[in-house]
């Protein structure tokens, strides 16, 4: 266990609705949305809050240092801040930054807000700006590749794999149902699993347009507070136990290297103690940006062999009434406003172990909940969260 | 604070007005390279366990502009997180990441290449919102134009005395092995220049520039295994002031006067007029010099003429560096202020050094008209 100078919790959060388009607010009005939520949740005010951290990704609004406009939203006049962006995983490392500043005393009350409006840019060509100019751009087509179906279907078999990632797609549609904040809601139906894939449109390979994730706009405000503060509100908290950041290399190297969603999780794990992340962890919200990483990664998160995860899809253990629910929100296949989208793992798995997840709620009693971010050239943030105060 | 954080090496590039022959990577490299020199320090588990970087997406034209160094500040397979501020800012949270029990080691780096866009004022411009005052053609230099019109009112500043300023910090950055511009000029060259945004003159503000900067960063306990001249990170403070102009006392320090506060609360300062040995301010442009040390209270409140005509800037030390108005990118003025400070505090400013300095001040700006204020101070 790493030795936190002291104890950090998340008390509050707020969402804006996601929805491909918002047009009815600008950026900083859409945040207001999210902050006046987190406030609200928190039974707090915009004078217990000491630091407001901002973040999301530049060029996909065009808007340069945008924590500058954004104070008109944001609460932050007046107030500390710190603004972070590591592209996907953004969210995340904004919930790792707040842990750290409120841990490391410089703050007791941080209100960490991550957006997207990805309606006022172009998102594919904002993505495929992220590879080198001179090596890696030609090639890039945003986030789109069909290489994570390819990988899954050449180990389990074309036809198991489609259902599996799929039926996967289903679960995540059937939470988003229950989510009224969730932008694509889209009412699929089990017997019509194989049909939905089939009449999709292919974007790379076997990844079609119902794998992958939306596009959305939309904002998501979390307050973190030390030990001190949550006595003081008489909070319900969920604690911050421990955060990994794992990066890797931008130039793609191909083969069989773990994966960072893997190298994260041993980490973590090691750290807290645990050695059966599915027994020991309650809930996973995870970023999955596809159907098909949503089945890949399952695996890594949870350091599960061979066909392990697979049967958690198909064996119906990952759904709200499961063994082990994963993404009750409906995850980033039905909602993703990307600086938001990881800092919404985040505040759902906070939201789960604090009780205050409404219609969908897990019927279980969680504890303990990660939450992961995923960004960059496959990076991964991984948070870990319990309903128990830390030693 | 519970614990203290270290600096324990500095290391930038000179800065200059375009870097052709380096892509952001390799001057990432030359300062990385220098700071593990120093220290002696690898990536494995023990030695620098995380990298806090500065950068910006639309200056590097790059979507998520970490991405493009992982391999160069040693986040394969390890961490790296991504301050889209100015420098100063990354100073912050690298000690937070320290101060919090997280890592004990922490590389912090920060680059920036002015020189890629066509104009900064470019860059700059997207940073207002696209309703109100994008369309009116507002960037960072009208809005300091702005701000310097308003300060220069309500001081009484002359361009003369801004002038001299511009004069003397060409003679100091003369000094200084990394700073851009060090021609000397005379007070008539600098009132020559052509007006870039009245009433900022082309020689009143900073320089288009290139370059990078990286720190050792560690715990109290590690600190020793590596230095033996730790320099100490004793306080810390930033705010925000509003985002309209029009909103603003533009001719005041709203947010530099909390962000010191702050910071003085922290390290014990009574009187920021005498405490520090040598003051480091980010005059992006020659009237936020005295406005800033105004707003760092190091001298009198609204007193700024008085000081400058009394011999202010040289009796404190200030900008011995060569200030930020000789050449720093947007992203690392703050962070070349540390550096120099902990330069100074290590006694290795060569024809620059302060004698004996103990304690030093260093502020860096964010935003339009120095919206975002950050102020650290370090002691030996």
């Amino acid at each position: 266990m790493k030795r936190k100078n002291r104890n950090v919790a998340i008390i509050g959060s707020g969402m804006s609705r996601f929805s491909s388009h918002r047009e009815e607010v600008n950026q900083p009005e859409m945040i207001h949305e999210a902050v006046v939520e987190a406030l609200e949740d928190a039974n707090l005010t915009l004078d217990d809050i000491d630091c407001v951290l901002h973040g999301n990704m530049e060029l996909f609004e065009m808007v340069h240092q945008p924590d500058m406009w954004h104070v008109l939203g944001d609460g932050g006049w007046g107030k500390s801040g710190v603004r972070l962006t590591t592209g996907g995983t953004t969210g995340a490392t904004l919930a790792c930054a707040a842990d750290n500043l409120v841990a490391s005393g410089l703050h007791d009350v941080i209100l960490a807000i991550g957006f997207e409006k990805l309606q006022e840019g172009h998102t594919t060509g904002g993505i495929t700006n992220m590879a080198d100019p001179l090596w890696g751009r030609s090639l890039q087509t945003g986030a789109l590749t069909g290489l994570g179906a390819q990988k899954v279907i050449d180990e389990f078999g074309e036809e198991r794999a489609r259902i599996a990632a799929m039926k996967y797609r289903t679960i995540m549609d059937e939470h988003a149902m229950k989510n009224i904040k969730a932008h694509r809601r889209l009412r699929l139906e089990r017997q019509y699993i194989k049909e939905t894939a089939d009449n999709s449109p292919p974007l790379a390979g076997e990844l079609r347009m119902i794998h992958m994730c939306s596009q959305s706009d939309g904002a998501c405000a979390v307050i973190f507070a030390s030990e001190e503060k949550v006595k003081a509100f008489k909070a319900n908290p969920a604690w911050v136990v421990d955060h990994e950041t794992v990066h890797r290399e931008e130039t793609m190297i191909f083969g069989s290297q773990k994966s960072t969603q893997r190298a994260a999780a041993e980490k973590l794990f090691a750290r807290a103690g645990i050695k059966n992340p599915r027994k020991e962890i309650d809930l996973f919200e995870m970023y999955d940006p596809s159907a098909w990483w949503g089945v890949d990664w399952l695996r890594d998160f949870l350091l599960l062999e061979g066909d392990e995860a697979l049967k958690m899809i198909e064996n119906d253990e990952i759904t709200i009434e499961g063994a082990f629910p994963v993404n009750p929100s409906g995850g980033v296949v039905a909602s993703n406003p990307i600086g938001a989208t990881a800092l919404v793992r985040v505040a759902e798995a906070a939201m789960q172990i604090r009780g205050t997840a409404g219609n969908h709620q897990v019927p279980k009693t969680v504890r303990r909940a990660m939450a992961s971010g995923f960004g960059g050239t496959l990076w991964t943030v991984l948070m870990l969260l319990s309903k128990e105060k830390p030693e | 604070m519970a614990n203290r954080v270290a600096i324990c090496a500095v290391a930038q590039t000179k800065f200059e007005p375009g870097k052709k022959d380096q892509r952001f990577q390799g001057m990432l490299w030359e300062v990385i390279k220098s700071v593990r020199e120093q220290t002696g320090l690898d990536f494995s588990e023990h030695g620098i366990q995380g990298a806090i970087t500065v950068s910006d997406d639309v200056f590097d034209a790059r979507t998520i502009s970490d991405g493009g160094i992982t391999d160069v500040v040693g986040a394969h397979y390890g961490s790296e997180e991504k301050v889209a501020a100015d420098g100063a800012q990354g100073v912050y949270y690298a000690a937070a990441t320290i101060l919090s029990g997280h890592h004990e080691v922490v590389l912090l780096t920060g680059h920036c290449k002015e020189s890629q866009a066509i104009s900064r004022n470019m860059v700059t411009h997207l940073a207002f919102d696209p309703f109100f005052t994008r369309p009116v053609g507002l960037d960072y230099l009208s809005a300091a134009a702005l701000q310097a019109r308003a300060y220069m009112d309500r001081s009484g500043i002359t361009e003369t005395q801004l002038a001299d300023l511009v004069v003397r910090a060409r003679q100091w950055a003369a000094k200084n092995p990394a700073a851009q511009e060090t021609t000397p000029l005379t007070r008539e060259e600098v009132m020559a220049a052509p007006m870039a945004a009245d009433p900022i003159r082309g020689s009143f503000m900073y320089p288009v520039s290139d370059g990078a900067i990286a720190m050792i960063l560690a715990t109290e306990k590690r600190a020793a295994e590596f230095t033996d001249k730790p320099v100490w990170i004793t306080g810390l403070g930033n705010c925000y002031d509003g985002f309209f102009l029009g909103e603003r006392d533009l001719s005041g320090n709203f947010a530099l006067e909390r962000a010191a506060q702050r910071a003085y609360a922290m390290a014990k300062i009574a009187d920021p007029k005498t405490a520090f040995d040598l003051v480091e301010i980010s005059d992006q442009y020659a009237h936020q010099l005295p406005q800033y040390a105004e707003g760092l209270g190091v001298c009198p409140p609204s007193g700024g003429n008085q000081w400058l005509s009394d011999g202010g800037p040289d009796r404190q030390n200030v900008n011995r560096s060569g200030g930020m108005i000789t050449g720093n990118p947007l992203m690392l003025g703050g962070m070349a202020r540390v550096a120099e400070a902990v330069l100074q505090l290590r006694g290795e400013a060569g024809a620059r050094q302060v004698a004996g300095a103990k304690r030093a001040v260093a502020q860096g700006a964010t935003g339009p008209a120095g919206q975002c204020q950050t102020v650290v101070i370090v002691e030996n």
